[in-house]
């Protein structure tokens, strides 16, 4: 890995949360890729199911089984570094565990046919969590001759609604059994993700509603960091510049724009109409600049978190490998990774 | 084709509209909006949400929704059409535990309720939420005080947990293994339990192992207690079902033009028609349209390039030839987002277009990106205009 410094030295499990509709899977993609740059290994791990990391990056379905999805790019002085993924499910870790525990290797098949790992599940929902982020905190742990096989793991976690419930893996299953391989492994689990060893990063938009869940989520998880669980960094997605000095935003944002010097530049242009043309621009810069003043008042309220935030810029055209790069180097340059 | 808000909202027949979609795409927001703007025709509407951010709660102006309908305050100004405005937001463990009430004795209820294993299930089992949201739609429609009611549903990570989460549960409490697992606490358990297999006994015993004795005692008990019910939480599921399915109510699906929004729609929109639900059309919300559109990204680019780089040719017209580079900064940066906009806005035609290729007899209405966050009602009247703005006059790629 790379000597220099980032704001979460030590940390090897991210884990990454958001409101839906924020672009978090976008953005934990992103941050794997920053984190793999300079020679590192680094595993995606998606928790929902739902086969977006295999979209994003353009690749197969993902099968619960660690492959390379990517490379991330070689800067002038260090290497690239490997980015692999898992698509995590609760079934499939469950009957992985029992092969592990009991040596059923077959009992799993009969298991699922007769709808037992459903049924468990669903009647104990902290035992899906536990199997989720068990699999990110064996992947974490997990060593070869001494050696870490990952430099960091990231999880693609559930919505910011439900992330204080899933990470509170001790609380949760407290009522399961209490002995046996469940119990064992929630502990295990409990203490990774307990530890200085693992972050919670929020991604959100600067709109109100994002922000608000942000603030909630980060409310709540304050409630559980007594225990040792650490607020990572927010990641403010699709950020764009506002491209005016601010007295001219604010004139804009009041329709009070020198239309005059406007009809003039489009004439200086060379543009036809140039009237017409000036009233509608500048009722796009109007909306342009009341919305850059509304997002300038939810980054206010993100600041006052005392959480370190993290810009990354709006992507125009469709989100594939390129634009990851954009934002792993947008994070890696503002000490993210 | 258009898709005819007003129609829709104004026509007496339709009693019940149901916005879907995946989560993140404006649902609440879209949900308030079409409320609001029917009881303001006349209707006397009822909007539902299930969101427990409380969003409806924070775009109606109000501090808090519990599990029955109220007034919503400054709603319906102009009273000549006789209109009227209901809200409630969802409180899922409260709906459960009065079905529980209604169908059973005091006693029993009681100690339903006390039940560990019911108190998980009625507050965080993964569909409850939309079962219950079926089930107060149930009971809204019974009641028969509004002429129209709005839901929203859940924010589910899948529009299709709307459709699918209800019954899972009715199967899950009507399930097979539920009652095996518990046979022994019944009369009569022990002479069925005769009949199963070892197998199922090396099952039952794995089951203990992974989450416990207490947790499974906790089952027996509830189901021994639940039993009388059982049946009828499948029957209660399919009821609504086909209460969905009936004249009367109209699915709306909502997107915004994002790939993932879309796609979420197009499944939605196939289940609907293969579950013969009634749709009435889509709802494209956060659409960039621009009142320049005459004038191009290429060519708004290429304009703000020259005055960016002027040299001396272009000067100002009362300034000799003083001119220097980027003389015309304010313009240069309109005609940059201008062409910003154009481009976004020609990839979510494109996005549209996909999604309108597939599904060309679905209509289709757009509702314009809000430079700020709708909180208050004059916020939903808005886009409650956008919603019934008469036919677009403006892009070759309406065709």
């Amino acid at each position: 890995m790379s000597a220099r410094d980032t704001d979460w030295e030590g940390v090897r499990l991210h884990v990454v949360t958001g409101k839906g509709g924020t672009g978090k899977t976008t953005v934990a993609g992103a941050l794997a890729i920053a984190l793999a740059s300079g020679g590192g290994k680094v595993l995606l791990i998606e928790m929902e199911g739902r086969q977006g990391i295999a979209r994003l990056f353009d690749c197969p379905p993902l099968p619960y089984q660690e492959r390379r999805i990517a490379v991330a790019p070689a800067t002038a002085t260090l290497p690239g570094g490997d980015v692999y993924a898992l698509a995590a499910d609760a079934e499939t870790a469950l009957i992985e565990y029992l092969e592990m525990f009991y040596n059923l290797r077959h009992a799993g098949t009969a298991l699922t046919r007769l709808g037992v790992v459903d049924f468990a599940t669903t009647i104990a929902p902290g035992l899906r969590d536990v199997l989720l982020t068990g699999k990110a905190a064996e992947a974490t742990r997990r060593r070869y001759k001494g050696h870490p096989v990952y430099d960091a793991v990231v999880m693609d976690a559930p919505p910011t609604g439900r992330i204080g419930k899933f990470l509170n893996v001790a609380t949760e299953v407290s009522g399961l059994a209490k002995m046996g391989p469940i119990h064992a492994h929630a502990e295990t689990v409990d203490s990774v993700i307990r530890s200085p060893q693992t972050a919670v990063h929020f991604v959100t938009l600067l709109e109100e509603m994002p922000v608000q869940e942000t603030l909630d989520g980060l409310a709540e998880l304050r409630g559980l960091a007594q225990g040792g669980l650490q607020l990572g960094g927010i990641m403010i997605n699709m950020v764009r510049p506002a491209g005016l000095p601010d007295d001219e935003l604010n004139a804009a944002a009041r329709g009070r724009l020198d239309r005059h010097d406007l009809d003039l530049g489009l004439k200086a242009a060379g543009l036809e109409d140039s009237l017409g043309l000036a009233t509608s621009l500048a009722a796009e810069l109007g909306d342009h600049a009341r919305e850059a003043l509304a997002q300038r008042a939810q980054r206010h309220r993100l600041d006052e978190t005392g959480q370190p935030c993290y810009e990354l810029p709006l992507i125009n055209d469709q989100m594939d490998l390129g634009g990851l790069y954009q934002l792993a180097a947008a994070l890696r340059d503002q000490g993210a990774a | 084709m258009r898709l005819e808000v007003d129609r829709l909202l104004d026509d007496p027949r339709t009693r019940i509209i149901v916005c879907c979609g995946s989560g993140g795409v404006g649902k609440t927001t879209t949900a308030a909006a079409l409320g609001l703007r029917a009881a303001e025709r006349g209707r006397h509407v009822v909007v539902l949400t299930v969101d427990p951010a409380r969003r409806l709660a924070q775009s109606m102006g109000l501090t808090s929704l519990d599990n029955t309908p109220r007034p919503v305050p400054g709603a319906v100004r102009d009273p000549r059409p006789g209109g009227s405005l209901h809200a409630m937001m969802l409180d899922m463990k409260r709906t459960f535990d009065e079905i529980v009430e209604a169908h059973s004795d005091p006693d029993r209820a009681a100690q339903i309720l006390a039940n560990p294993f019911y108190q998980s299930l009625s507050s965080s089992f993964a569909g409850t939420q939309e079962y219950m949201a079926m089930e107060k739609l149930g009971q809204l429609r019974k009641s028969d005080e509004w002429d129209l009611i709005v839901v929203d549903t859940p924010p589910s990570r899948s529009a299709l947990d709307f459709l699918d989460a209800p019954q899972r549960l009715g199967r899950f409490l009507d399930g097979r293994l539920i009652r095996l697992l518990s046979a022994p606490t019944r009369v009569g358990g022990r002479a069925y339990l005769k009949v199963v297999t070892a197998g199922f006994g090396m099952v039952t015993g794995i089951i203990t192992k992974v989450i416990g004795t207490q947790v499974l005692r906790d089952v027996q008990t509830f189901v021994a207690a639940f039993d009388t019910m059982f049946g009828g939480f499948r029957q209660r599921a399919d009821d609504t079902y086909r209460l969905l399915q009936a004249p009367g109510t109209a699915f709306l699906v909502i997107a915004t033009p994002e790939p993932d929004a879309l796609r979420e729609a197009s499944y939605f929109v196939e289940r609907l028609s293969q579950d013969r639900m009634p749709l009435a059309g889509l709802i494209v919300n956060r659409v960039h349209r621009s009142p320049a559109a005459r004038l191009s990204a290429a060519r708004s680019l290429a304009a703000a390039e020259t005055l960016e780089s002027a040299p001396a040719a272009l000067i100002r017209p009362n300034e000799g030839s003083a001119a220097s580079p980027g003389r015309y900064p304010l313009a240069a940066t309109a005609l940059r987002l201008h062409a910003e906009r154009m481009q976004l806005g020609e990839r979510e035609r494109r996005l549209e277009e996909h999604f309108t290729g597939a599904h060309p007899v679905i209509p289709v209405v757009e509702v314009p990106a809000q430079p700020e966050d709708v909180h208050d009602l004059d916020g939903l009247r808005a886009i409650g205009a956008e919603l019934a703005r008469a036919a677009d006059p403006a892009p070759a790629a309406a065709d």
